[in-house]
């Protein structure tokens, strides 16, 4: 069997919240593994979710949940802008449809001051359709958080990744932890189907699994119980309907169904709420796309005019408790990072923060490294910024940059040749759509399909992109 | 670069279009390609009958592809392809991207012509897991004719006109079974030959009044989940690959960015029988004007667009305000769908009608503000094909008055 790299940290899941936390610890002089079982980084519930950058005001307060994504929303606002990582800071329209919703408005409020977020304000009815005309009638309220925004799901997490390869630290995808087991002395042996690792910390950011991988070690602290959330993403042509994200008034289990612009220039619509057996039913359901086009049509009518691009489906980690499942053993140097839900996204870079400082009170030693990470900048994706196939001075350099393979989104060969040899290259259709928009517009791949599969092809033939082989070999020790 | 007359889309429509305003002598005609190659759908439907009412033989759609873009170059036309219109405000000029970089051009003419395409399972709502192994026709047809794909085991259709029959031969030329083809009308929209071959031939049933309710498998399709939608009973079919067929719809973003008046009905520009939108120089043709009609109809209507072209080259008239055609449940689309002074016979000497449900000897009837513009019998009007409407009546339209409004009178089902 082969053996891994030994680690100073060993971080167990690739979603946006082990890749921040890697991405944390790779700022200091540490050699750092970050295994994710899956195929592709971010892959899991990180890809499919409302990818609303969260201020924190409807937190609970007082929780650790409240505290992260407060001081998160700051650090990964200005991480995406300075690494190039779509957002757009829309703010946010809560709408009351009823008077019981509206006898909400003030608990809303004082949560949203007590959790250091002063800016919410109620609107009147007027407003709310001056702002909002397509809105469908019949609300009695609204509520506008001006700073709620909206961020891309996928460049976040591969941002994190990158600059964990760019760092000279261990990436190892395809690679599921099937054992833990302590080391006498200190330290952890870690079994994964390809190999084991050592590591003297070890975090636990597996997600959907991060309670399998708590008790591993003995815990049985809580239970993931996946909660599954529908999405409906339609046309671009629908994006002028709708200029907030129009948010519902939350109930204890759910925030319920909202309406939102996408970082791409779509809108979506969604998510439902179901608690779901299995930790891979990522199925949709004829029940919960009705759901959503009712609950749909009478928010916004004119949006289920449009035509339905996508439907995707994302489980979220949900837990038996309300808070995020954060604790740290500093005597044995390891750290469980489970329960994260919905606000993972926003609050990720603050729990990478907060688990780092943990990790140095229980002895990690965290030296800066001897060289700066160099200066990182994404590939843009999104909407609202300049794409190559708009930028001539690119073209006329690379023209590569000027050949449109996918329409619809308009991708270019020169950027799916990117997204293939990229520091964390796509291996596979999914990856090279998350990271290029790629088959991820309305004809979904009528015209481009069979010519992005030949180039994904030609990519594994020239053995590019299929990084657990190649890399773990380089790796073994 | 800036020529008088701009073509965007070089498939059928747009390749005849160029060909023949070559041929009545307007110089500087542009047809811009997105795609490698001009040719449009026949470039990769390998099977025969294309070529029919145009050229009046009959050519596989790759023979057809390189034919029509002979034509085109010989006439003087010249064919820009890997380029694509990515910008174009109301009021600007169409906004290019290409290898060669980033350009305008403003002509005095643009004939549309960018086809359309079929909706794919997400836009269809079929529930389930996400596995590899689902496409539309199109795709598949790329996958096994221009790269050479073996796709093997089993496949199910979905669908049951001209195009889903088409895709049982792609199948097998990928070494594929068509292991079923559904459709929830209550019989199949093609021709009794094409499914008597599927059945003789290929071996191929065809369940009618069903719907496909889930597609699962973790990797690959593993099965599909049928339901029958008169018992509402359900049963597994195993199979790897499943092929949405036919559903057209307009690829009409570039018209809603260029500020086009849309017919609600086609989801394409409206346009008269001149071809003309709601935008002065723009013309439309072929079937980004409605679901898919077959390419030679398609090129028929590039030939009618290029005649109006060279009219309007001449004096530069445009219509003000048409009076619009609007047409009623279960009909689907007219085209075209509004009545302009001066716009001559439609292409083909006929207005195209589709219904969305099967009907035997429909009376239709075309009125305006409850005058009878005309009135008749068709033989049947089938979901997915079109029925021919005389033309005639437009000379009675009231250009002053409402719009005018196609519906059934009566008809058995």
């Amino acid at each position: 069997m082969q053996r891994g790299s030994d680690s100073d940290v060993l971080i167990v899941g690739g979603g946006v919240v082990g890749c921040a936390i890697a991405r944390e610890l790779c700022c200091f002089d540490l050699r750092v593994t970050l295994l994710e079982a899956g195929a592709d980084i971010g892959a899991g519930t990180s890809k499919a979710n409302t990818a609303l950058l969260h201020t924190g005001f409807d937190a609970k307060p007082g929780t650790l949940e409240a505290q992260l994504v407060v001081r998160g929303y700051r650090l990964l606002g200005d991480y995406a802008d300075r690494v190039g990582i779509p957002v757009e800071r829309t703010g946010a329209l809560l709408v009351a449809w009823d008077e019981q919703q509206l006898a909400e408005f003030p608990e809303i409020v004082e949560r949203s001051r007590a959790n250091g977020y002063g800016a919410i304000a109620e609107l009147s009815v007027e407003e709310l359709y001056r702002r909002e005309p397509e809105l469908g009638p019949g609300a009695v309220g609204a509520l506008e958080v001006p700073d709620e925004g909206l961020i891309c799901p996928f460049t976040t997490p591969l941002a994190f990744a990158t600059e964990v390869v760019l760092a000279g630290c261990e990436l190892q995808r395809g690679t599921a932890v099937e054992g833990i087991e302590r080391v006498p002395g200190g330290g952890f042996r870690v079994l994964t189907g390809r190999g084991e690792w050592r590591t003297r910390f070890l975090v636990n950011a597996a997600g959907l699994r991060s309670d399998e991988i708590d008790r591993m070690l003995g815990y049985a602290r809580f239970t993931v119980t996946p909660r599954r959330g529908e999405l409906i993403v339609f046309d671009k042509l629908s994006r002028s309907l709708v200029s907030h994200i129009v948010l519902a008034v939350p109930t204890k289990v759910t925030k319920g169904v909202l309406i939102a612009p996408t970082v791409f220039g779509n809108v979506m619509l969604g998510p439902t709420a179901e608690d779901v057996e299995r930790k891979d039913d990522t199925s949709s359901t004829a029940l919960g796309l009705a759901y959503l086009r009712s609950e749909g049509r009478r928010i916004m009518p004119a949006l289920l005019e449009h035509e339905v691009t996508a439907v995707y489906v994302g489980l979220r980690a949900a837990t038996e408790h309300v808070d995020y499942q954060v604790s740290i053993h500093a005597d044995e140097g390891y750290a469980c990072v489970g329960g994260i839900r919905s606000t993972g996204l926003s609050a990720s870079m603050a729990i990478a923060e907060h688990v780092r400082s943990e990790l140095g009170e229980a002895g990690l030693e965290l030296s800066p490294r001897a060289e700066p990470l160099p200066e990182l900048r994404m590939p843009n994706i999104g909407e609202r910024s300049e794409r190559p196939y708009q930028r001539g001075d690119l073209i006329d350099r690379d023209p590569e940059y000027g050949r449109i393979v996918c329409f619809c989104e308009r991708v270019t060969r020169g950027e799916i040749r990117d997204a293939l040899a990229a520091p964390v290259p796509a291996v596979d259709l999914d990856g090279l759509r998350r990271r290029t928009r790629a088959h991820m517009g309305r004809c979904q791949g009528f015209f481009c399909g069979a010519e992005l599969a030949a180039l994904l092809g030609a990519a594994g033939e020239r053995g590019a992109p299929h990084e657990p082989a190649g890399a773990a070999a380089g790796a073994g020790g | 670069m800036s020529g008088p007359v701009v073509i965007v889309g070089g498939g059928p429509a747009g390749l005849t279009a160029a060909r023949e305003l070559g041929r009545r002598g307007v110089r500087d005609v542009v047809v811009l390609e997105r795609e490698l190659e001009a040719g449009g759908i026949p470039r990769h439907a390998g099977h025969q009958g294309f070529g029919l009412r145009d050229l009046r033989r009959p050519l596989s759609g790759p023979a057809y592809a390189k034919a029509l873009r002979r034509f085109a170059r010989d006439a003087g036309a010249e064919l820009l392809t890997e380029t694509m219109v990515t910008g174009w405000s109301p009021d600007g000029p169409l906004e290019l991207t290409s290898p060669a970089g980033r350009s305008t051009l403003d002509p005095e003419a643009v004939i549309l012509a960018g086809g359309c395409r079929e909706r794919p399972r997400s836009a269809r709502l079929v529930p389930g897991s996400r596995p590899s192994g689902v496409m539309t026709t199109a795709t598949l047809q790329q996958l096994v004719y221009l790269k050479g794909a073996r796709l093997g085991g089993r496949a199910l259709i979905v669908g049951a006109e001209h195009v889903s029959f088409s895709a049982i031969m792609t199948l097998a030329h990928g070494g594929a079974r068509a292991v079923g083809m559904t459709t929830e009308l209550p019989r199949h929209q093609s021709l009794a030959a094409f499914r008597a071959g599927a059945a003789f031939r290929y071996r191929t049933p065809l369940w009618t009044r069903t719907a496909v309710s889930a597609i699962l498998g973790r990797r690959r399709v593993e099965t599909v989940e049928l339901t029958d939608l008169d018992d509402g009973s359900t049963r597994a079919v195993a199979c790897e690959t499943v092929v949405f067929t036919a559903d057209w719809i307009p690829d009409n973003e570039l018209a809603l960015m260029g500020g086009l008046a849309m017919d609600p009905g086609t989801r394409g520009p409206a346009v008269d029988a001149a071809l003309r939108t709601s935008r002065p120089g723009v013309f439309g043709a072929g079937n980004v004007l409605h679901g898919a009609e077959t390419a030679d109809v398609a090129a028929l209507s590039g030939w009618h667009a290029a005649q109006s072209v060279v009219h309007f080259l001449g004096r530069g008239e445009w219509p003000a305000a048409p009076v619009r055609v609007e047409c009623r449940a279960p009909l689907e689309w007219v085209s075209p769908n509004t009545i302009a002074p001066g716009a001559g016979e439609p292409p083909r000497g006929r207005f195209a009608v589709r219904a969305r449900e099967f009907l035997t000897r429909p009376r239709i009837e075309i009125a305006q503000d409850a005058r009878t513009l005309w009135s008749g019998h068709l033989l049947r009007l089938v979901p997915g094909r079109s029925g021919r409407l005389p033309h005639d009546w437009t000379a009675a339209v009231d250009s002053e008055g409402g719009p005018v409004s196609v519906f059934v009178r009566s008809a058995r089902g």
